[in-house]
């Protein structure tokens, strides 16, 4: 128990020391003796600088960076999820011919790294002209070979009694996916939805690369901006740095339940 | 009844239709994009000039060697005794083509080594956990913080956790001395002027890589390889217990004896999963130390983003992610192999 308490305050005391900063003055920061709690350097009186947080919102355009983090993050994980329910369907249940050898295909690109696909994805996005736009930002994160696989392997597990009974009742292979596989499928479709969301939210080396100007930047590749232009003010990327974080950990407190739960399922994890 | 070929017509081209928005951007961002790939490292090619076919120059360039005495072109033809001059003039150093490479695989590997670390943290903390002590969920949620975090925002933080300044790790660092002296400071707080005691992390050659560890450690200590442990420990029947218990077993016999071999598959899968992980390692080192100092965190896919990216040379590029890609596919290989041999069946 202490143990795990020790822990778990050297895992937080990074998250303080962010936190403290922000709300310090600059000189503070550069106080003699350093302080965890913010204090003012001279009258050593506990000085708190919220203004720091509204200082980020008018020196870096995050108001910016957080709209265009929702489009593609929301537009990602719409996308998968709904181009992957649809071809994992037609994996699980429909026969048509060369069905398993595209399967085999899919799964083979899934070992392929990353590195591999990104530079000649590159090569397309700038020959279509959809540099710094949001195609660049969305259409490639839209199609793996793994959410279709998670999801396929789900719909095996759904028994076909229930598909039958609906056909019998006149319904189209549509209205099947709809009405019978997709309310079934909820634990799946969550998971897929949390990570394709999580993952388009936290990406930073494919955005950092097709996009050029501060309009189009998402929050990492924003902060990793400001990092290089506010250098030595660091109480406004400490706060910052929180503002980023900070949303982040409401969603997953939030939906902590299906996070854990869907990365053993899934297999899948950052770290 | 055996389906008539209308019927069978039709379930082909509805499974079509479903396929149809999946399949075209699959082919377009993955299938194509990867053929395209191998091809491209076959070419000398910067996204402006046409390409130039190379073969596999690219290949020789990055995993060969060659003798940095020795002529250019000692390959193609047999060295003349008379225009050579005699091999012993000075010894011969085996030199590779591409030092940067082997270095940066070097770094890779290296900063692999807080892995042992990370599982033996997660594994403790995953048995702590298991036990059903109070408030288990904010704890579990408090070591998983880090990975769900935008790594480029925990990178910010950190850089400045280790500023060997004014940071908070050396501020601490340099008040363990005070605590023998003046035990009126609190942790925070010391005398000394800033005349920090630690090292400079990011700056010093010999400390960047173990700076990076240690975050690696913290960042993974409680993320996917503890909740990994958690459940494979969740999903061995409590029987084995009790009966070694009734047989005296002590509780480090019973973590010897059950609980280790039984993990076996657990461990081998996350050490795969964390070494695939280290090969990508990019976000962290671009933000808190550009690859430096001197390339001392410079990764094997941030070698491969700087050569795409910032030299344009994008068929070199290439020929490093495929490289990439026969280390992987090498280590999920064997981890498939280990996987059935090692599949328990508990009854």
């Amino acid at each position: 128990m202490a143990l795990l308490l020790a822990g778990a305050f050297t895992m937080i005391v990074p998250f303080l020391w962010a936190i403290s900063t922000s709300l310090k003055t600059e000189d503070a920061i550069y106080a003699n003796p350093t302080d965890l709690v913010p204090r003012d350097p001279k009258t050593r009186q506990i000085s708190i600088h919220w203004e720091n947080y509204l200082k980020v919102w008018e020196k870096i355009p995050l108001r910016s960076y957080y709209m265009v983090s929702i489009i593609a993050a929301v537009a990602v994980t719409i996308g998968r999820v709904a181009t992957s329910s649809l071809a994992a369907y037609a994996f699980a249940r429909l026969e048509f011919p060369g069905r398993d050898k595209l399967f085999l295909l899919y799964l083979a690109t899934m070992m392929i790294p990353a590195e591999v696909t990104m530079i000649p994805i590159f090569v397309l996005i700038s020959k279509m002209h959809w540099m710094n736009t949001y195609y660049a930002l969305i259409l490639p994160g839209v199609f793996t070979a793994f959410g279709t696989f998670m999801l396929r392997q789900f719909f095996m597990t759904i028994p076909r009694g229930l598909e039958d009974a609906a056909r019998v009742d006149g319904c189209s292979r549509l209205g099947i996916w709809w009405r019978v596989i997709i309310p079934l499928s909820v634990p799946a479709l969550v998971t897929l939805t949390i990570f394709t969301f999580l993952g388009s939210w936290n990406d930073f080396m494919w955005p950092l690369i097709v996009t050029h100007t501060k309009d189009m930047f998402p929050i990492p590749v924003g902060l990793a901006q400001m990092q290089s232009d506010y250098q030595r003010e660091l109480t406004l990327l400490m706060a910052a740095s929180v503002q980023v974080l900070v949303p982040v950990f409401i969603l997953f407190f939030a939906c902590q339940k299906r996070v854990t739960e869907g990365i053993v399922m899934s297999g899948f994890g950052k770290f | 009844m055996k389906p008539s070929t209308a019927r069978k017509l039709k379930e082909a081209l509805t499974g079509y239709g479903f396929l149809s928005f999946n399949i075209v951007g699959f082919m377009a961002f993955t299938a194509i994009p990867v053929v395209f790939s191998l091809a491209l490292s076959l070419y000398k090619y910067d996204n402006i000039t046409p390409a130039k076919y190379v073969g596999l120059d690219n290949y020789k360039k990055l995993l060969g060697f060659h003798y940095e005495s020795a002529t250019e072109d000692e390959d193609a033809a047999p060295v003349d005794a008379a225009t050579a001059g005699p091999a012993s003039t000075g010894p011969q150093h085996l030199v590779a083509n591409d030092p940067n490479f082997w270095h940066y695989l070097g770094n890779t590997l290296f900063m692999m080594l807080g892995l042992p670390l990370t599982m033996v943290g997660a594994l403790i903390l995953a048995m702590a956990l298991n036990r059903g002590i109070h408030g288990r969920l904010v704890f579990r949620a408090i070591y998983y913080l880090p990975s769900i975090s935008p790594i480029v925002a925990l990178a910010l933080v950190w850089v400045w956790v280790l500023n060997p300044t004014y940071g908070s790790l050396n501020g601490v660092l340099s008040s363990v001395p005070n605590w023998f002296i003046d035990q009126s400071n609190g942790v925070f707080g010391t005398n000394l002027t800033h005349v920090t005691w630690g090292p400079n992390w990011l700056g010093d050659l010999n400390w960047a890589k173990p700076a990076m560890i240690m975050i690696a450690i913290w960042g993974g200590i409680g993320g996917f390889t503890m909740l990994l442990y958690l459940a494979a420990l969740q999903g061995i029947p409590g029987v084995y217990y009790e009966a070694a218990s009734i047989d005296g077993a002590s509780r480090w016999q019973q973590f010897r004896n059950i609980t280790w071999p039984l993990l076996g598959p657990v461990n081998f899968f996350v050490i795969v999963m964390g070494v695939i992980a280290g090969f990508h390692a990019f976000d962290m080192q671009y933000v808190m130390t550009q690859g430096g100092p001197a390339g001392a965190t410079t990764t094997i896919a941030y070698y491969i983003f700087n050569n795409a990216f910032s030299f344009s040379k994008m068929g070199y590029a290439s020929a490093i992610a495929w490289v990439l890609f026969a280390i992987i596919f090498t280590l999920t290989l064997l981890q498939w192999r280990y996987r059935k041999k090692y599949t328990f069946q508990y009854d």
